[in-house]
């Protein structure tokens, strides 16, 4: 899973059926440090993450496994709000 | 699969349900000669490995698999602890 900083929020009024009522935000990747290394990726939102969150996003067919994603044409889904990251070298 | 050290934990209260109660880790990819490869990722642990073990990991919708019949929404999972692994001299 990807650790990512939410930066904004995405509107599609013209999108696939199944993707009616999912939010989607704007992540950038990053390192457990903090920080980003220029890449921005869609993520379709399940916890209710907001702009300025550390976020765990899962990507590719397990994002379906998320909750409430079964069988969405979605390849990247935040699945938990980070409260800390802990790393020793 | 690949190899990597844990290098560190993840704090997560406001997540999936079906992550509850899975730990979560940092692991670092590492090369056959234990240097890093690539970025750091989560990983969840389903062999209680700790911070500082060098394990292998499974990526992809495999890594839900050790939590079967549940299937938490994860894409990378530790599936063994590495005692220790050997190169021949090529």
């Amino acid at each position: 899973m990807l650790l990512a900083k939410i930066v904004g929020t995405v509107v599609a009024t013209r999108k696939d059926p199944r993707l009616v009522s999912h939010k989607l935000l704007v992540a950038r990747p990053i390192d457990p440090g903090g920080k980003t290394d220029g890449n921005y990726l869609v993520a379709v939102d399940t916890v209710d993450a907001g702009v300025g969150e550390t976020v765990l996003i899962v990507s590719g067919s397990s994002a379906r496994m998320a909750s409430g994603m079964k069988d969405c044409p979605v390849d990247a889904a935040i699945v938990g709000i980070i409260d800390m990251i802990e790393v020793s070298d | 699969m690949q190899l990597a050290r844990v290098i560190g934990d993840v704090v997560v209260t406001r997540k999936d349900e079906n992550l509850t109660g899975i730990k979560l880790l940092v692991v670092q990819p590492l090369t056959p000669e234990r240097k890093p490869a690539g970025r750091p990722l989560v990983a969840v642990d389903a062999v209680g490995a700790g911070v500082g073990e060098e394990v292998f990991f499974v990526r992809g919708k495999e890594a839900s698999f050790p939590f079967y019949p549940l299937e938490p929404p994860v894409d990378a999972g530790i599936v063994g602890i590495v005692d220790h692994w050997d190169l021949e001299n090529t």
